[in-house]
């Protein structure tokens, strides 16, 4: 007894969630912080609340990252998106822990990770067949080669839906797996898993600035997004209905793709919609002979 | 001052001013630069940056056709907006003068050019004048020229003197209603390596007569930072009040954002005073800024972020 209390108890290192933009982990630039509590209410950690100028900066950061990310061959895409399911599988039991904190039982936050590695492998999967499901070639009545390629949209907004890891990886990664870059703005109530998630994205060869990742009050920063004239299609995920329409008239400032909240059980079969909806065609016509 | 110089004299004053204290410079404008600047302050900050803009282009692939889009450019920064100022003048190479001088004709933005071998400035005295009248003879209203820095760095100021002095008068050519072209000496700061450099290179070219001091060319790293700019303001400062001669200043190069333009601001009005906070007397020499600062206006007109496809490419 006497000598273990000589001996100074450890104290724990703890992490300071940070914002995730352009590859690198800034505190907001208001320096404000806001609490995250646990299902019970207990308190977690203390999350950057990000402010329009952190918004700003990551819709920068995204611009800057988008030729690079684009000009990557699918393959390649598809080859950096399985990393992040290397990397992801190697901090299940990290991922397990902070979903349980959030307030999952230990056998869902399990089945949860599990969804979220094999969805994000799925749409790993997808980066070099949108070309042939998404594209086509056009008969057409003249001498012409005509064909018609998915292109990236360019810089998508998303704001991410409340399901901690599945509901964050089902937007994401339909987003960058063609060719876009996004600013994330995470889920209010629970944002630490996608923190660790931008860790893992951070140590996976993917660009920094192709995934940026903003906590803090959504209420606050999804109308910058949407309003944004840099930002090319918005993800409106994880926003309220009744909030839903004012978004939509932001973003019709420049004519940004939307894509409104609807799914609201993540583990269901996700479609090919998420990524169709963030593409654009591109329409050649090349003479025959030439 | 109007007595001609002798190499020890000039070599005496110069190393008789008074050494820069390198942290205290660096503290003080780094301390500037933390000045909040917002709203209907910032507004105008951003049309009094717009006015000092010296809009450049100086590489090699410059065409006629880039000279005249950024001459329009200059007239009309914002073609959906007309309450955008004109900036300050355009610069350019000396063979693009005469093409730039026709694109702005009435505009009254002035057509500054470069000359004496720019960027090195490593050529023959007789060129260098050559360079000088051929723009000024094209009709150039403001003259960038460079001073020989390896002679500045070999002790040899008086070569630098001369040369300054011999290029005021080239500009003086009968073009401009025998008014002449204004003078700016670019000293490349980045190559002078000190601050006490920085001090005496100013205070040698403004007594050779230069109307303009500035900080470098854009064509070596580091340009233009805030503590040489301030070391610049103070010797302009102290010029004015031992001679009665206002100079100007511009510092050129790696001034990108409208933050770094304001913070330029800040530090003129802190360190040689609102006198200097107008066109005449102090110019950003940019290139990229302007579109920063067009979207930064738009930000406050419209409450929205804008985006570099709204505005022109150059």
């Amino acid at each position: 007894m006497s000598e273990r209390s000589e001996r100074s108890e450890r104290l724990a290192v703890r992490k300071t969630y940070k914002l995730f933009i352009g590859g690198a982990f800034p505190r907001s630039e208001s320096g404000r912080s806001y609490v995250v509590n646990d299902g019970k209410g207990t308190f977690l950690a203390n999350a950057s609340q990000a402010s329009r100028k952190d918004v700003r900066d990551a819709v920068v950061a995204a611009r800057k990252a988008f030729g690079g990310w684009a000009g990557r061959t699918p393959y390649n895409r598809g080859q950096i998106l399985y990393r992040i399911a290397e990397m992801l599988e190697g901090r299940r039991a990290q991922f397990v822990e902070e979903l349980r904190a959030a307030g999952l039982a230990k056998a869902a936050a399990n089945a949860e990770v599990d969804a979220a590695i094999d969805r994000w492998v799925w749409y790993a999967g997808w980066a070099d067949k949108l070309g042939a499901v998404g594209g086509s070639a056009n008969p057409v009545a003249g001498p012409f080669f005509n064909f018609s390629t998915p292109e990236p949209t360019g810089v998508v907004g998303i704001v991410a839906p409340d399901s901690p890891l599945l509901g964050l990886v089902s937007v994401v990664a339909p987003a960058i797996v063609s060719g876009n870059t996004c600013v994330v703005i995470a889920s209010e109530p629970s944002p630490l898993p996608s923190i660790t998630f931008a860790e893992v994205l951070a140590t996976s060869d993917l660009p920094g600035g192709v995934v940026n990742v903003l906590t803090g009050r959504r209420d606050e920063l999804a109308p910058w997004l949407a309003a944004h004239m840099d930002v090319n299609a918005i993800d409106l995920a994880g926003v309220a209905r009744d909030r839903v329409r004012t978004l939509e008239e932001a973003a019709a400032e420049n004519l940004k793709r939307v894509l409104r909240p609807g799914v609201t059980d993540w583990s269901a079969e996700p479609g090919t919609g998420r990524m169709t909806a963030f593409l654009e065609t591109k329409t050649v016509w090349h003479p025959v002979g030439v | 001052m109007e007595t001609l110089a002798s190499a020890t004299e000039l070599r005496a004053f110069l190393h008789g001013l008074p050494g820069v204290d390198q942290v205290g410079a660096e503290e003080r404008a780094a301390r500037l630069a933390t000045r909040s600047i917002k709203t209907s302050a910032k507004a105008q900050a951003i049309d009094l940056a717009i006015t000092m803009v010296d809009l450049t282009t100086l590489e090699g692939a410059d065409t006629p056709g880039k000279v005249r889009a950024l001459c329009a450019k200059g007239m009309r920064p914002d073609p959906g907006d007309p309450d955008v100022p004109q900036v300050a003048a355009i610069c350019v190479y000396p063979d693009m003068v005469p093409t730039a001088v026709e694109a702005l004709q009435g505009s009254g933005i002035g057509v500054a050019s470069v000359a004496t071998a720019f960027p090195s400035g490593r050529a023959p005295m007789e060129a260098k004048l050559a360079d000088t009248r051929a723009a000024v003879e094209a009709g150039a209203t403001e003259i960038d020229m460079v001073i020989d820095r390896g002679a500045f760095l070999a002790g040899d100021y008086l070569k630098v003197y001369e040369e300054i002095v011999a290029t005021k008068e080239a500009c003086a050519g009968a073009a401009n209603d025998g008014h002449g072209a204004h003078l700016k000496v670019i000293f490349e700061t980045g190559e002078l390596v000190t601050y006490d450099n920085v001090r005496r290179a100013s205070w040698l070219a403004m007594r050779a007569g230069a109307d303009f001091i500035k900080t470098s060319t854009g064509k070596v790293s580091p340009a233009a930072t805030l503590p040489v700019t301030l070391v610049m303001l103070e010797a302009v400062r102290d010029f004015r009040d031992q001679t009665g001669r206002m100079v100007g200043v511009k510092p050129a190069g790696g001034i990108r954002t409208t933050k770094d333009a304001i913070k330029y601001l800040v530090l003129v009005n802190e360190t040689a005073g609102p006198d200097w906070l107008t066109p005449e007397w102090f110019r950003l020499g940019a290139s990229s800024l302007l579109n920063d600062l067009l979207m930064q206006r738009r930000k406050l007109a419209t409450g929205v972020y804008s985006g570099p496809d709204y505005f022109t490419l150059d």
